[in-house]
């Protein structure tokens, strides 16, 4: 076993302007860990998670992917790198499912992009693979050919997990994967993210503002506010034991169902 | 005619000139690759082939001779009106014989005739970004043809056969040039698509409005993509022209009358015409002027 991170943060700032967006934010993530980044709007998780993300250039700071033994410093690496590691042994769940979706083209083609830009030429395989990733996010196998314009919002959410995750990515961002879903369609989705995340031994970070979900797939946390890390740790520990007041605050406003 | 030059040769002025063939030149030099030059207004609209008649202007000398068809006709308005632009502002000889044309500027089709090492054949493109459908941003196809990833093509041919069991793209069929370049090669049908493969005459392809010239270089590998399990292949016609009796030519469906009467006719009128002429010579003897 390999007991280095995955990824490691040190420092990394955004400015917009005079204001930082982040503000000297540091971490390391584990493999097979999911990390959760939690706070308010406004508060820099985004911005965070878009940077790890090699999606914006930190205005300070770096970002070190390890790619098999090598330590690879996401901003300074050239753009053909950035994007083979983006489609390959990355994964990016969007909030919105039309951001990450080709709407338009059918769930097959839209899960099949992937392998064909790895280079697979076999519409057989392809359309194999498509099914089988159906089943495993369990969408009737009969929706292959339909767009995900005609899915649901969770079966659209559950379609671009597919589509990242065919190629076997070893890291997977995820911005509020369960915002915008009804509670019982939430709750599924959870349950399909965790089984996955551990099927597959993925390593996960993971913006929301919602407690209860993180509470659920994250094993650590990190706690957002105005661009700064306030507070990280275990998960258990930083809901039931908050020491930052700002955390504080957050545990305490959980609804108790 | 016989009126003064009011234009200067060609219709566009020397510097334009000068300008549109750096861009051929550097479109020779990376085959497949789209150039962008800076487009002049030309006295016809968008659309009607504006991008090659520039590409035509800037080769031209008055040592050439011209051939223009559109779906592979002479005859048509297209062909008609920029044969006679040329034959005023550049008084070249004009031809509708493929084999004594020099430059031949086309729409939508490549001739039937084989073409020479002494020919060039100019397109006009009406949408020369071949991942345009997939991909609307500019920066971001530019950004992907750097990048050669060209995975989004094959999206939409799986989304063919998905949805009609064979790749259903029929014309302006995209193409990987010397393994390097995916283009479009203008809504020429696929079945012009080999005669694109390693052609010993130079082309080069004009867009107007979208501002880009690209080109193939005599003996440029030129490959259709295609899936493993569903390979290339051209259009094929039961019927065989029924004017000259061709059957390996690509083929017009013409409507004769209200009662659904049509007929299969050669869409090169020249190639169909020199074979009329070869089967009335071989039936006749020679044919009498008309």
């Amino acid at each position: 076993m390999n007991f280095e991170p995955l990824l490691r943060v040190k420092d990394l700032t955004k400015f917009y302007g005079e204001r930082p967006a982040v503000d000297r934010a540091s971490l390391e993530l584990w493999p097979g860990e999911v990390l959760g980044v939690v706070g308010e709007s406004g508060s820099g998780k985004t911005t965070l998670l878009n940077m790890l993300a090699g999606r914006i250039s930190p205005s300070q700071g770096r970002v070190l992917y390890r790619d098999e033994e090598n330590w690879l410093d996401v901003h300074a690496c050239p753009e053909a790198v950035r994007r083979r590691l983006a489609r390959t042994q990355w994964g990016m769940v969007w909030q919105n499912p039309a951001d990450g979706l080709r709407m338009n083209v059918s769930a097959g083609a839209n899960i099949g992009e992937r392998l064909m830009a790895l280079g697979q030429r076999h519409y057989g395989s392809i359309r194999q693979a498509a099914l089988s990733w159906l089943a495993k996010v369990e969408i009737p196998a009969e929706r292959l050919d339909d767009p995900p314009l005609r899915f649901s919002g969770g079966m659209r959410q559950r379609l671009q997990i597919a589509r990242n995750l065919v190629t076997g990515p070893r890291l997977v961002f995820m911005d509020e994967p369960t915002g915008g879903l009804d509670v019982s369609v939430q709750a599924k989705l959870l349950d399909l993210i965790r089984s996955l995340v551990t099927g597959l031994k993925l390593s996960v970070v993971m913006v929301t503002h919602d407690l209860a979900v993180a509470r659920l797939l994250a094993q650590r946390l990190l706690v957002m506010k105005a661009g700064q890390v306030v507070e990280s740790g275990l998960t258990d520990r930083v809901l039931d034991d908050p020491q930052h007041p700002y955390t504080q605050l957050l545990a305490s406003s959980i609804l108790q169902a | 005619m016989s009126q003064a030059p009011q234009y200067n040769f060609a219709y566009l002025d020397e510097q334009t000139k000068r300008m549109v063939r750096r861009a051929i030149l550097k479109a020779v030099a990376l085959p497949g690759y789209q150039v962008p030059f800076a487009s002049r207004e030309m006295p016809l609209p968008y659309g009607w082939g504006t991008g090659g008649i520039q590409v035509t202007a800037s080769i031209l000398t008055p040592e050439d001779t011209l051939k223009v068809i559109d779906q592979g006709s002479d005859d048509t308005t297209n062909a008609v009106s920029i044969r006679r632009f040329f034959e005023r502002t550049a008084r070249v000889a004009t031809t509708t014989r493929t084999s004594q044309a020099s430059v031949i500027q086309t729409r939508h089709r490549i001739p039937e005739h084989p073409l020479t090492k002494d020919q060039i054949l100019v397109f006009q493109v009406p949408m020369p970004e071949p991942l345009r459908f997939m991909e609307p941003r500019e920066t971001e196809t530019r950004a992907m043809h750097a990048l050669e990833e060209y995975g989004v093509m094959h999206v939409k041919l799986y989304e063919d056969i998905a949805r009609h069991g064979a790749i259903a793209t029929s014309y302006n069929y995209p193409a990987l040039v010397g393994g390097r370049y995916v283009m479009s090669p203008s809504p020429i049908p696929k079945f012009d698509n080999p005669k694109l493969h390693m052609s010993p005459a130079l082309q080069l392809f004009g867009a107007g409005r979208e501002k880009r010239i690209y080109a193939l270089p005599p003996h440029t590998r030129v490959k259709s993509l295609d899936f493993e399990d569903h390979p290339f292949s051209v259009q094929h016609w039961d019927q065989a022209c029924a004017l000259c009796g061709a059957r390996d030519t690509f083929l017009d469906e013409i409507v004769l009358d209200d009662a659904g009467r049509r007929m299969f006719v050669c869409s090169d009128s020249d190639y169909c015409g020199e074979r009329r002429d070869n089967n009335a010579k071989a039936k006749n003897g020679p044919r009498e002027a008309a």
